[in-house]
């Protein structure tokens, strides 16, 4: 249980997504289960596809007609509580935002995690963004298998520095 | 004894953004701070700040401390910074007595304005006091502001939005977080922040508590429990947990005695923190032309604390004389934003305890 | 004990500090607190309870909670978590209470 763990539940993270259909096209999925005072995803959407409101304790939501799955979101999310998936053939492209170092490199193998911590397959880097506009929360491009496409959520952290 | 328009005690979020908005005003103002910094806790936040853009949201505590020391810096000699300063004590007359380095002096202030913050709460269990059972913004202080590590291996106590947020920050330094344990039965602090670390393998354990600190010299190993639902540990359920590091984030308690020192009015609300002082609808104490903004007046976010350093600042100007401009659809523009940041669930503490204290929220 | 890379901080190499603890020569770096420079040494006890003699180190890192004083060049109950590190600084552990020496 959320509340609890930190776990959102099946049922809570499907709801957030779209239909597969519309994962045709990269979207993204706003994991913002509990109202907290906030609305930067709202403010940094050029698309104004999110919609947070007067009152910024209001849930986002989002108009998947109007994302495009930019990624912009993603890295201005205080909570990082925002990714983007797309569906291409049985592959599942994920952008998520990444605060550790080492960045991984593209064409990398990593581990995927799901929502409770543990590794659930592997994904190869696609892609890193890290310029000044990501201001030091790093975009990452990742390919995993479609079926995981619930549960991946972040990569694996290697210690170690 | 130096005369002075306007003081500002404390150079944190509040403290800042108070001197900002009576330099703006055009007092002058002496802001003291005990740090060779100014930014207060501002100086150790790493991560994005939540709010909204008036709260300047989705930058880095580290980043606004720059925006606001740059904006400070457009004021020139009509602002005084005295770092390294220790008010050690406060008269009624408004004087206050300093300590800078072996130095010791006196001034006087027309407007007073506190914003002196909190400090971290302790938590009992045996062996509280070995080296290596820190507090977290001890924890962020070492490793933000001073590039060192606590630790290796760190078990944090507490869930609140500190607790959380230091646990992902010890991660982001290369310290592993054994686990997260909670008293209450649920998370304190956002999900998000929760979630966070959650999907990076922390354990979080609510209904739990540490139970002993385990070590000679400094920490070896931390005993934890599960708590029933009186709070009380539950006797064979203990587990030993292989850390160097215990960190306590069990919340912040306003700093207030310069203010009783002078004999301010001041009130016990818990869900405030402990001791706060009684204000009037222009953040102004029992004594007239002392205010007070921050954490001192009730524990929030320092998106919050920024918001009262401007209502204070404006107001104080005010008083002196000094014209702001639309103040008034200013006051009630800063107003609106600490309802919102208090809106939603996490500001029902604050206020309920504002209401305890007869604030109108 | 010192952090190499970090996401956010930019950490830059900073020329070291000599000072003495407990007449031992260590070093620290520029920007460093005492207490600080000692724990990138590893040194965690900082201090002894006045009565039953436990160890202490610091606790709120910000002034505020005197579990850090030391004996600094002959001076005792120096807050060694917000006392910048200065070259040959003698540092010492303190015990009880800490006397004041004529200077």
């Amino acid at each position: 249980m959320i509340e609890k763990n930190g776990v959102p539940s099946m049922n809570q993270v499907k709801a957030e997504f779209p239909t597969q259909e519309t994962l045709a096209k990269p979207k993204a999925i706003i994991e913002c289960y509990k109202r907290i005072p906030c609305n930067p995803c709202e403010t940094s959407c050029p698309f104004d596809a999110i919609t947070v409101g007067e009152d910024i304790n209001e849930r986002p939501r989002i108009d998947f007609e109007k994302c495009t799955g930019c990624g912009i979101c993603v890295y201005n999310c205080p909570g990082l509580a925002i990714t983007v998936t797309q569906i291409k053939g049985d592959q599942a492209h994920l952008k998520i935002p990444y605060e550790f170092t080492p960045l991984p490199e593209k064409g990398e193998s990593v581990n995927v995690m799901s929502r409770s911590g543990e590794v659930i397959t592997q994904g190869t880097v696609t892609k890193v963004q890290a310029g000044k506009k990501q201001n030091k929360t790093a975009l990452i491009h990742l390919s995993i298998p479609k079926e995981f496409l619930y549960d991946a959520i972040t990569i694996e952290v290697s210690y170690g520095s | 004894m130096q005369n002075k328009e306007a003081i500002v005690i404390g150079g944190g979020p509040a403290g800042l953004t108070a001197a900002l908005e009576l330099l703006k005003a055009g007092a002058s103002v002496c802001l003291i701070d005990r740090n060779e910094r100014l930014g207060g806790q501002l100086t150790k936040q790493t991560h994005m700040f939540f709010g909204s853009e008036k709260q300047y949201a989705s930058h880095r505590g580290i980043d606004i401390l720059e925006i606001l020391t740059n904006s400070l810096g457009k004021y020139g000699n009509k602002l005084e910074i005295l770092t390294e300063t220790t008010v050690v004590g406060m008269y009624r007359d408004k004087v206050l007595s300093c300590v800078s380095g072996d130095k010791f002096f006196k001034l006087q202030g027309e407007k007073i304005i506190f914003a002196t913050g909190a400090s971290e709460k302790a938590l009992p269990f045996e062996n509280n006091d070995l080296p290596g059972v820190y507090a977290a913004g001890a924890v962020q202080t070492l490793m933000n502001e001073y590039g060192i590590k606590p630790g290796e291996k760190v078990l944090m106590v507490g869930s609140g939005n500190i607790g959380l947020i230091v646990s992902y920050q010890l991660m982001q330094a290369g310290v592993e977080v054994v686990a997260l344990v909670e008293a209450a039965d649920r998370i304190g602090g956002y999900l998000v922040h929760a979630s966070k670390i959650k999907r990076l393998g922390v354990d979080i354990l609510t209904n739990t508590s540490v139970k002993r600190a385990i070590g000679k010299d400094s920490v070896e190993a931390a005993e934890i429990w599960e708590l029933d639902e009186q709070w009380q540990g539950i006797e064979g359920s203990e587990r030993t947990l292989e850390v160097d590091t215990i960190c306590v984030a069990v919340g912040l308690a306003p700093l207030t005695e310069l203010l009783q020192q002078m004999g301010v009015n001041v009130k016990y609300v818990n869900e405030l923190g402990g001791n706060v002082p009684i204000l009037d609808e222009q953040y102004q104490t029992s004594v007239e032309g002392v205010y007070a903004c921050g954490d001192l007046a009730n524990i929030e976010e320092a998106s919050s604390a920024m918001v009262e350093g401007r209502i204070v600042g404006i107001n104080a100007a005010r008083s002196l004389g000094r014209s702001v401009e639309n103040a008034d659809f200013r006051i009630k523009a800063l107003r609106h934003e600490l309802k919102d940041l208090r809106g939603g669930p996490p500001g029902d503490k604050v206020r309920k305890g504002l209401k305890k204290l007869g604030v109108a929220t | 004990m010192r952090i190499k890379e970090h996401p956010i901080l930019e950490l830059a190499e900073k020329p070291p500090i000599p000072f003495y603890f407990n007449g031992k020569l260590l070093y620290g770096i520029e920007g460093d607190t005492i207490a600080s420079a000692l724990h990138a040494n590893g040194i965690k006890k900082l201090s002894e309870s006045i009565h039953l003699k436990r160890p202490r180190g610091f606790y709120c890192a910000i002034g505020n909670c005197a579990s850090c004083n030391m004996v600094v060049d002959g001076e005792p109950n120096v807050r060694t978590c917000i006392t910048p590190l200065k070259e040959g600084m003698r540092v010492e552990n303190q015990q009880g209470k800490g006397r004041i020496h004529a200077k």
